[in-house]
């Protein structure tokens, strides 16, 4: 059968071809394996990522375009900026998590006044944002190379505050369990200050979905969520005094106040448009997606791991 | 005497039985070690090294300790015993580590030190006692010195194996279905009442060995 082998070969050949240009796009420009994981800094064009998985696609990277390093590339980042909506000038910020240091950089942007403290439990995750990424730091913003449990509970025993707390450290592959719990957060909710407000980046998908919006409602009462169009990722935005009493997505946008519109001419010039942010922030009290008796993750109970095993 | 031949085995195949059990239980508590730790020490890889190092120094003085005692008036009934005071050991573990590693927390900064300091306050002692259990398994079952390397090889096998077992079935199942201190107590009551049974067992024998010798003398 002369032409289904010709076929084939003309198959191999577009598969191969596919892969050699996909080679020549994507050069790996430091690789390295830290204690934790396999960190890869990638070169794609003009964009550069860091990926802490080559094989898993379920890994989130940090990206950041060579030319502008300013703009915001990935969605899930742009979503943990609702945090400033809400809370429009922080002047004490905790990231846990530091991926590429991009989300620090942006902050440190958008708010040259606030103190930025950046806790990553990775040394080498740090030296290659300073190496690759240009993450900045000077005598406003620090960096910790800490577990975020360790960090949050010494900072709560100096009674230090946070006006906000961006935790970011589930890159995906293997999720810290003792960060996913009850007690966890409310040591977060202790540590923010009175109008202080938490952004997380979380599981959008699997049986932990339930368990962790169960686990943020028993502490922060109801909260917005934050989606994509695709709800590849989900942003939980919480207040220490309660957030997420009416729905965004309808209204609300045409009085903004002068903070908010001056903040949204800052934000369009990173590629965040201020209004598609309010669209997509969805209030608990009105939309509640997860079963009612889902069970809280507690520091006795939190196979986070094995729950993200099982997708629905 | 063929019965007597027959109740030995069964002797044996208990304490078997046990040195499964111990190492399951040891792997078990190792493995949840990491988790009581971690939300005041955090993951960083040298929380492991902690309680490694905890668990391995323990055992090490446990194989020693239970040698050293073997060599006394060896016993199934002071075995029973030292499963009892293994169970009951590991009871702090429930009641007071939140207590014992929040002043550890408040007392070392650098969570290396801290965390070596609580592994060592909060397993040391039960680890200790678990490990006695190995080379006092091995005097029980000796009974020439022929065959002691090759008693010594299976109680290694049967407990590793049972190290084995306890390593997946609790970080595989058991973390999922329950609370930690549950599986904790579980385990303490497991062995403590594995303890009762030896005694049970012990006295038993005793009795039954006590019945044959007054029929061997009546008989004769």
């Amino acid at each position: 059968m002369p032409n289904s082998t010709s076929k084939l070969a003309l198959c191999i050949c577009f598969l191969m071809s596919f892969f050699i240009a996909n080679d020549a796009m994507a050069k790996v420009i430091h690789s390295e394996r830290s204690l934790y994981r396999n960190i890869l800094v990638e070169d794609k064009g003009d964009l550069r990522c860091l990926k802490f998985n080559v094989k898993s696609n379920k890994t989130r990277q940090s990206c950041l375009y060579k030319s502008k390093p300013e703009q915001l590339v990935f969605n899930y980042t742009k979503l943990l900026l609702t945090g400033l909506l809400v809370k429009p000038e922080p002047s004490r910020i905790l990231i846990i998590g530091l991926g590429g240091g991009t989300m620090s950089n942006t902050l440190h942007q958008l708010l040259p006044d606030s103190f930025i403290d950046n806790v990553e439990i990775d040394q080498s995750v740090i030296k290659v944002a300073r190496q690759y990424f240009g993450f900045l730091e000077n005598e406003q913003i620090k960096t910790y190379s800490q577990d975020g449990r360790v960090f949050v509970k010494r900072a709560l025993l100096k009674q230090q505050e946070y006006d906000w707390i961006i935790l970011d450290a589930f890159n995906g592959d293997y999720i810290p369990e003792h960060l996913m719990t009850k007690e966890f957060l409310e040591e977060i909710k202790s540590l923010l200050s009175k109008n202080g407000i938490l952004t997380a980046n979380t599981f959008s998908s699997s049986k932990l979905y339930g368990y962790e919006s169960a686990t943020y409602k028993s502490v922060f009462g109801d909260f917005y969520q934050v989606t994509n169009q695709d709800y590849s990722n989900r942003i939980i935005l919480a207040g220490k005094s309660g957030l997420g009493k009416k729905d965004h997505s309808e209204h609300e946008t045409v009085n903004q106040s002068e903070d908010i519109s001056k903040l949204a001419t800052e934000l369009l010039a990173i590629g965040v448009d201020v209004r598609k942010l309010y669209q997509k922030m969805k209030s608990t009290a009105i939309h509640q997606d997860w079963p009612d008796d889902s069970p809280i993750l507690t520091d006795q109970f939190s196979p986070a791991n094995l729950l993200n095993i099982d997708t629905e | 005497m063929p019965s007597s031949n027959k109740s030995i085995n069964y002797n044996n195949l208990f304490i078997y039985l046990l040195a499964f059990t111990s190492g399951c239980s040891i792997m078990c508590i190792e493995l949840l070690a990491g988790r009581i730790l971690a939300p005041f020490f955090g993951s960083s890889v040298h929380i492991w090294g902690s309680i490694i190092t905890v668990f391995m120094l323990s055992l090490s003085f446990g194989y020693l300790l239970g040698g050293k005692l073997s060599t006394h008036s060896a016993s199934l009934n002071r075995y029973g015993i030292i499963f009892i005071i293994a169970g009951i050991s590991l009871l702090p573990i429930v009641t007071s580590s939140t207590w014992l590693m929040e002043s550890i927390f408040v007392a070392i900064e650098d969570s290396r030190y801290g965390s070596l300091l609580a592994s060592t306050a909060l397993f040391f002692i039960p680890t200790v006692i678990l490990g006695m259990l190995s080379p006092y398994s091995v005097r029980l079952l000796v009974k020439n010195s022929n065959e002691s390397g090759q008693v010594a090889g299976k109680l290694y096998f049967v407990s590793t194996l049972g190290s084995a077992l306890g390593t997946i079935i609790t970080s595989f199942y058991l973390v999922l279905w329950f609370d930690i201190n549950t599986i904790v107590i579980s385990v303490s009551l497991l062995l403590s009442l594995l303890g009762i049974t030896t005694i049970a067992f012990a006295k038993a024998n005793a009795s039954f060995d006590k019945m044959n010798a007054q029929r061997d003398i009546s008989h004769a």
